[in-house]
């Protein structure tokens, strides 16, 4: 009894210090050097040293090293829980503040005038396609949406600080990727309408885009399942030696599902070159982040698994773009999987199905929407260089606009994918039991044409 | 070719002996092996698969050392730990992973301990990775991956260490479920699996791993998908089944025989997408139908067989489908000979049937 007591309060004392002790990860201003050297070893030991006690009992016992897998490590006579979370929480890495003035003495990734005002361009397409689209579904023209309002910056970035040859497992709020890269307003209009020119051949939801030419892994709505697929893409990428990395996407809620933790995981234990990217835009439909995990946001669980790990202000085009850069050069030439969690905020609905207004405040969704917008933060910097202004704005807005309207009308118009596609894809080839339902099913739709839609060619 | 199969539960050996018709000529193993148990056989093929596909892998947890049944034995120091490897304890990490290579282009060929354990990988395996090709309209597919697994029951397993959960697969358009019954079947099934461009979830039976021998060739040879083999001709009653229960049927079928009562036992092989055609041409013959498998009756593969022979066969039918099964109960330990489809079950089932 008087042991457990005395351990009890020695615990209790050393507290304090312990977590004093703690490392800090990403300090702001920290060189870059050491900002890369997160989670080595040998910190792992100096943490465990930290809060020694004086008495020689414990002089005698802290010099007893116990050789264990995985490395060295220290006994000690203080019975010392680790405490549930770092102390002070993780910092976030930025490098424009709200009015998009660089903060000075910070690191970022330089980028050129071309590659800056493309980034600009494509988060204002994005912007304007999901107003677009938003609307088209609005008025029944289209069956579901999804908006990335919010996240423009992560998702163009982010795009573009990798290299076309990595390759993207997405969840779906992130068909900024897919436009960096080419894919165009026409090509996301046919998949929404499901025509003939879908390349998903109209068996998916709107939004549910894939690409194998742009490297894009088509979104399927299960979530998280991508991250684990990911791991393995990229232990493929490994083997063949190819300097590129597997990228995947996900959210705030994500992180909860098993395929995250299975996947973090595994890539630490594969050396993977893939970097793992969290959206944490606190809401997982209606689930805030207070009830999805009680860890200091998605950071620190890179550490458990031994992954090195930033935290990025997700509205701060140049931050993004920054730590996605130096994310893919550890993860390819280091062959090791990278975390990355951006802060951000879903300013529009979780869906076209959604009415976030019934669970979180307006003002909330205000406040982001006008004083954290990342594009009018990034619009700033640029205009700033002088690489922007208010008539190329309105010109773009106008083109964008008019090229999408356009691309609705088209892909409206476009014939539905032919039944025969029902069938194919299952398998490779069409198995004998398709064939048969094939026919049984050509033989009702001819008998009962009413039953059935008249925009799918037999 | 000749098998020997020696079941019984720590209480003395039973033997079959068991001949085989053949299978399609261009298919046909040609030349005799030596005589392998089954997961020799297994292991035979897996070399071969990494030996003629620089782009295959094989991992999944405690492959490395060789695997808790020895199928992966030797590879890892022939092929290295970058293809041949131990991943963390973790089903639905192991199938997500096996999606992604497949996804790349590679052969993905990864190991679930049990059966009984892939159950964390469902999502993954039924959400992902059967519509990978048809939800991306053929921009994408995992064709490369096979899933192998050991099922079945084992004399000792009880709940989590013997249930045969094929049904739930073959549920799942885009995936193959392919089932071995002998050392020969197994090698040349394998191989075709880990060849075939869609995903396949391989079943191996664990209780013939060590106790079924059969001379097997020694060269690349495989066995075709979907096609079921009619392995014993007779006109009085038809039999299904897959794996290990085939065994047991060859035994019902030498003791029906001796009644008088000539059976045709047909192993299925492919569950999904299966042979109809072989299974419907042999009821029109013998008028009757008998389907036997290890796994719970109700919602078991075997209903679905019956079912679609009722509708093919319904005029050619002299007797109600049979179904011999496991019971509805999970996999009990002590009660593993009772729950069992065991020969004698068969057996009376057999003459129920035939003298409807």
């Amino acid at each position: 009894m008087a042991l457990i007591c005395n351990a009890r309060s020695r615990a209790a004392r050393l507290l304090p210090q312990a977590l004093s002790a703690l490392p800090v990860i990403g300090r702001p201003n920290a060189p870059k050097s050491q900002a890369s050297l997160g989670n080595e070893p040998g910190r792992r030991l100096a943490s465990a040293r930290a809060g020694e006690s004086v008495s020689p009992l414990s002089d005698e016992c802290s010099n007893q090293v116990l050789d264990f897998p995985g490395g060295k490590l220290m006994f000690s006579p203080d019975m010392r829980f680790l405490s549930g979370s770092t102390g002070e929480r993780v910092s976030c890495y930025r490098v424009l503040d709200d009015n998009g003035h660089r903060i000075s003495d910070n690191s970022f990734q330089e980028l050129s005038e071309k590659v800056a005002v493309k980034m600009y361009r494509d988060m204002i397409t994005l912007q304007v396609m999901d107003t677009i689209f938003y609307e088209a579904q609005r008025q029944g023209r289209i069956s579901f949406y999804l908006t990335s309002t919010g996240e423009e910056a992560i998702n163009i970035a982010s795009a573009a600080a990798l290299s076309n040859e990595d390759v993207i497992f997405p969840q779906y709020r992130e068909p900024g990727v897919l436009l960096w890269r080419g894919f165009t307003l026409q090509e996301f209009a046919n998949q929404c309408f499901g025509n003939k020119s879908d390349y998903g051949k109209g068996r998916q939801m709107p939004i549910h885009y894939g690409s194998s030419k742009y490297n894009y892994f088509t979104v399927s709505s299960p979530i998280a399942t991508q991250l684990p697929q990911a791991v393995g893409a990229a232990y493929s990428l490994k083997m063949d030696k190819k300097n590129a990395c597997a990228v995947t996407y996900f959210g705030d809620g994500g992180t909860s599902e098993g395929d995250f933790h299975a996947a973090l995981n595994f890539a630490a234990v594969m050396e993977a070159p893939v970097i793992f990217f969290c959206r944490n835009n606190g809401w997982a439909i209606s689930t805030p982040t207070s009830e999805q995990f009680r860890s200091d946001g998605v950071v620190t669980r890179g550490q458990a698994y031994g992954i090195r790990s930033i935290r990025v202000d997700g509205n701060d085009a140049l931050a993004v773009y920054s730590a996605v850069h130096m994310a893919r050069e550890m993860a390819v030439f280091e062959a090791r999987p990278i975390l990355i969690e951006a802060l951000t905020y879903r300013v529009g609905h979780h869906s076209t199905s959604d009415d976030s207004t019934k669970y979180r405040l307006v003002d909330e969704i205000e406040h982001w929407r006008s004083s954290r917008d990342p594009i009018s933060r990034y619009r700033w910097w640029l205009e700033r260089n002088g690489w922007w202004c208010d008539d190329a704005e309105s010109e773009l807005r106008s083109s964008v606009r008019k090229e999408l309207l356009q691309a609705i009308q088209v892909a409206e118009r476009e014939q539905k994918p032919a039944l025969g596609e029902l069938f194919s894809d299952v398998y490779d080839i069409i198995p004998s039991n398709l064939r048969e339902q094939e026919q049984f099913l050509r033989h009702t739709v001819k008998k009962h044409p009413g039953d059935y839609p008249h925009n799918v060619p037999a | 070719m000749e098998m020997v199969v020696r079941r019984g539960m720590g209480r003395g050996i039973s033997a079959a002996r068991r001949s085989f018709s053949t299978s399609i000529e261009a298919e046909k193993p040609t030349g005799e092996g030596k005589p392998i148990n089954l997961f020799s056989a297994i292991n035979q093929a897996l070399h071969i698969a990494l030996e003629t596909d620089p782009r295959a892998y094989v991992f999944g947890e405690d492959v490395g050392f060789g695997g808790v049944f020895r199928c992966t034995t030797g590879l890892a120091d022939r092929f290295g730990r970058s293809r041949v490897f131990n991943t963390p304890l973790c089903e639905q990490g192991i199938a997500g992973f096996a999606i992604g290579l497949a996804a790349m282009g590679n052969r993905a060929i990864a190991e679930i301990q049990f059966a009984d354990y892939i159950f964390p990988a469902f999502d993954q395996i039924v959400n992902e990775a059967a519509k990978f090709r048809y939800r991306s309209g053929n921009e994408f597919n995992c064709g490369g991956l096979t899933i192998r697994t050991p099922y079945g029951a084992v004399g000792h397993g009880g709940h989590y260490h013997s249930q045969s959960p094929e049904a739930f697969f073959c549920h799942v358009p885009g995936l193959k479920v392919v089932i071995p019954r002998s050392p020969q079947q197994a090698k040349g099934l394998l191989l075709s699996s880990i060849r075939d461009p869609n995903p396949v979830v391989f079943f191996e039976p664990k209780w013939l791993y060590r106790l079924a021998v059969e001379e097997v060739p020694e060269h690349d040879y495989m066995l075709p998908l979907s096609e079921a083999e009619v392995i014993r001709e007779g006109c009085d009653i038809t039999l299904v089944g897959w794996g290990a229960q085939i065994s047991v049927l060859e035994q019902a079928c030498d003791d029906a025989e001796k009644v008088g009562i000539s059976c045709e036992l047909i192993d299925l092989r492919t569950l999904i997408p299966w042979d109809k055609d072989t299974v419907e041409a042999s009821v029109k013959k013998t008028g009757r139908l008998l389907v036997s498998h290890e796994a719970p009756v109700t919602g078991g593969f075997g209903a679905e067989i019956s079912s679609s022979i009722a509708e093919r066969c319904f005029l050619r039918l002299e007797a109600p489908v049979a179904r011999v099964c496991g019971l509805d109960t999970p996999f009990p330990l002590v009660y593993e000979p009772f729950y069992m489809p065991t020969k004698n079950k068969i057996l009376d089932a057999i003459k129920e049937t035939v003298s409807y």
